[in-house]
């Protein structure tokens, strides 16, 4: 076991590597550094002073030597422009004296931020944060919906429930969030559509509408009004494919053996449901739900966007927007680790739970 | 001019969709009458489900083709007075010839949102099957030898295709589809005095594009290299026809000026079949593995016959169940891909009709005028929802076998 887990450590790391060097070679494009000088330079600059704000500040040294330093395994070079010293280190207000050799990743050094001006690790840590209060509720509401689902569905496999709850589970899944956010707005939290019209008429609510289509005040106060559509909207699309990974799990374990037995020494189905089945049941939609977390993040950036909640995935579009290399590579560091620690979690889950599997 | 009531709107699209009732009537005859013979297809006709999701996928389809009938103007005409215009509002200043209302209301740049939605069911249907495709031609050429051969070559290529996976898909397209991208690299000058950019996606799109060409190569050379006249005819027109639509396709320069993509179009198409591939890899790999410890596999192995014609003759008819259910479930996954793209403005142009884009344009003012974002979004849930319960009635019926 520990030689597995290290062993899957090693490649995670190798693979952490690996893209977030592609992250890097893709930010750093030619293209993109022209942009950066001109929006932190001047708009109306030649051609050549692009060129030579980019040597000046070390922005055309191989892109190798690039990531090193980014990464903070090299030294980050000193660069002299007219009569002000910069290195990736030096930030405004900070005497040069203070700023250290290494200024990477690995010394905590993201770099700074030109859309937000600010550190990038600050941001990023703000945002994360907002996004996990999204996360959490997501899960509260998402997982046991769908392990609910999945297991009266597979419980008894091809009943009339089984077959309408497989269909609701097909359906979320056609459902991406963008689909459902715009229909829960319309449904919800448009004044001149949907129910709240008609609910407002008939006094049962105050205001205008049941819940708000904009979830921007939830990042100082998460109510039930602002924050039930984005949650929704995210859960839903996740439900489906957890309720029907749990419905073929339980489906299977319903027709082991040792449930025969069971029933055939009487016990009553509510206990072999409960005490027999379930623990069995559901091992592999533990799996399924860690895996889904990265999945979530793509839902998390659409339904930040959509409902502007200014969280993890609000900030990816606004760093990928406005070209803030910096802050575009610490987010997806962040995402990168999300999905990989994940996926290890999962790996070494699912042999702790599966006594069947043994690892050498 | 009266606005239309909400059952005379029902009405009037019902009578612009009678191309495609009529269509789905003939097909669904047809097929009925013939189910017994026709295998899978026949049998999907046995459950309601199946039948539900073909409905909804043959309607979608049959809308593509029929589109030019269908709309009642064109996706990009605009007309004055029309801006956000609710449903059934009457065409102001309509000419004699003219279809005399805006059925599903006008956006916020007065355009008709119902002929948009008809032509956005266009570009979805051609861009994600296509894409699905080459998607499945890079996953079999690559994922059944890794499963079947092993080795050190397949654990490069499962290292690589969980490095794809581990990308979150959003990240991947921000850092794919970008207009900076698409700048970035030397100008090469190739035939016919075109020019080429070795940018990112043209060079993913060179190597991908490769694939259908290889797979059919190596499918026509593993069977019939014993028969050098049929064989010589088949790869001989493979060749052909694969390098005049590779030369369109991926260097869009083509020598007979038929072929060509768009560098726009280009850059989502690659980055979906990007994103798609490594999932179909694992998911053959994996059937390769499962199948090639059968009997019939051993027995080919004691013939003498190539590994090639066992992976290609062998083991991949004898997957296409599950390949075809996941076929039909990956065209929906890439058709939410697309919207998600459109969703992000990072699709085609904005002003194109596809359904992820006018979602994005439609939600600014969503709570106030709905149906410009509303209408496209239903469009495009009910056909990943037919293609998803299309794909699960495939599955049931090939369980049952």
């Amino acid at each position: 076991m520990g030689r597995f887990i290290l062993r899957r450590t090693g490649v995670m790391l190798l693979t952490a590597l690996c893209l977030t060097f592609i992250v890097f070679f893709m930010t750093n494009l030619h293209p993109n550094l022209e942009k950066l000088a001109k929006t932190e330079g001047n708009m109306r600059m030649t051609d050549e002073q692009v060129e030579s704000w980019l040597v000046n500040r070390g922005y055309t040294q191989n892109v190798f030597v690039k990531y090193g330093q980014w990464l903070g395994v090299m030294p980050s070079p000193r660069f002299e422009v007219g009569d002000e010293v910069y290195t990736r280190c030096s930030r405004p207000g900070v005497p040069l004296e203070e700023t250290g050799r290494y200024c990477g990743v690995l010394q905590g050094n993201f770099g700074f931020s030109t859309v937000f001006k600010g550190e990038v690790s600050g941001i990023i840590a703000k945002r994360l944060s907002l996004t996990g209060w999204l996360m959490l509720f997501v899960l509260i509401v998402m997982v046991p919906m769908a392990l609910v689902i999945g297991i009266l569905a597979g419980m008894r496999e091809g009943s009339r429930t089984d077959r309408s709850l497989s269909t609701f589970a097909i359906a979320t899944t056609a459902t991406p969030e963008y689909v459902s956010g715009v229909i829960f707005v319309v449904l919800f939290a448009s004044s001149r559509t949907g129910l709240s019209p008609i609910l407002h008429e008939w006094g049962w609510i105050e205001k205008k509408t049941m819940f708000k289509g904009l979830a921007s005040t939830a990042a100082n106060d998460i109510t039930f009004a602002n924050f039930t559509l984005p949650v929704m909207a995210l859960a839903l699309y996740g439900v489906g494919y957890i309720a029907r990974m749990t419905r073929a799990s339980m489906a299977e374990v319903m027709t082991a053996q040792y449930i025969r037995t069971a029933r055939l020494k009487g016990v009553s189905f509510r206990n072999i449901v409960l005490k027999h089945a379930l623990r069995n049941a559901l091992i592999a939609p533990f799996t399924v739900i860690m895996l889904q977390i990265p999945w979530l993040l793509t839902g998390v950036v659409i339904v930040e966007t959509l409902f502007n909640y200014k969280g993890f995935g609000w900030t990816l579009v606004q760093a990928a927007g406005n070209n803030d290399i910096e802050l575009l590579l610490g987010v997806s560091v962040v995402a990168v680790l999300v999905v990989l620690v994940t996926q290890l979690i999962s790996d070494i889950g699912y042999v702790f739970l599966n006594p069947r599997i043994r690892v050498s | 001019m009266e606005p239309l009531t909400s059952l005379q709107i029902v009405g009037y699209v019902f009578m612009q969709f009678i191309p495609v009732w009529v269509g789905m009537l003939v097909i669904f005859a047809l097929s009925i009458m013939t189910k017994n013979k026709t295998g899978l297809y026949g049998k999907l006709f046995d459950s309601p489900i199946g039948m539900v999701g073909f409905a909804l996928v043959l309607f979608w389809v049959l809308t593509a083709i029929f589109a030019d009938f269908i709309m009642t103007h064109a996706a990009l005409e605009t007309a004055s007075g029309m801006k956000n215009k609710l449903p059934g509002t009457p065409l102001r200043g309509a000419a004699e010839g003219d279809f005399q209302w805006y059925l599903f209301g006008g956006d916020n740049l007065a355009r008709d949102v119902f002929s948009r939605m008809v032509a956005g069911s266009r570009i979805v249907l051609i861009i994600a099957p296509a894409a699905t495709l080459f998607a499945f031609m890079v996953g079999i050429t690559l994922g059944l030898p890794a499963g079947y051969f092993g080795g050190r070559a397949d654990t490069i290529l499962s290292f690589l295709a969980n490095l794809v996976l581990a990308f979150p898909v959003i990240l991947l397209f921000y850092l794919l589809v970008t207009p900076e991208i698409r700048a970035a690299g030397a100008e090469i000058r190739i035939w016919g005095g075109n020019t080429w950019v070795t940018s990112i996606p043209n060079i993913l799109a060179a190597i991908l594009f490769l694939f259908p060409i290889l797979f059919l190569l190596i499918l026509f050379q593993s069977r019939f290299f014993t028969r050098p006249m049929l064989r010589n005819i088949l790869i001989a027109g493979t060749l052909l026809v694969g390098a005049w639509m590779y030369s369109g396709l991926a260097f869009n320069a083509d020598p007979l000026g038929l072929l060509g993509m768009d560098p726009n179009l280009l850059n989502i198409f690659v980055s979906v079949v990007f994103v798609n591939s490594p999932t179909v890899f694992r998911i053959v790999r994996g059937l390769a593995l499962d199948i090639q410890t059968r009997d019939y596999v051993a027995a080919a192995q004691t013939r003498g016959e190539g590994p090639w014609y066992i992976m290609l003759w062998e083991i991949l008819p004898n997957a296409r169940g599950p390949l075809i259910v996941d076929f039909c479930l990956r065209i929906g996954y890439t058709t939410i891909l697309l919207g998600t793209l459109g969703f992000f403005g990072l699709g085609l142009s904005p002003e194109s009709p596809d359904w992820g884009s006018t979602i994005n344009e439609g939600r600014k003012l969503l709570t106030l005028y709905p149906h410009p974002a509303l209408i496209p979004a239903l469009a495009l849930m009910s056909m990943v929802l037919g293609l998803n319960l299309l794909a699960d009635g495939l599955r049931e019926q090939s369980l049952k076998d």
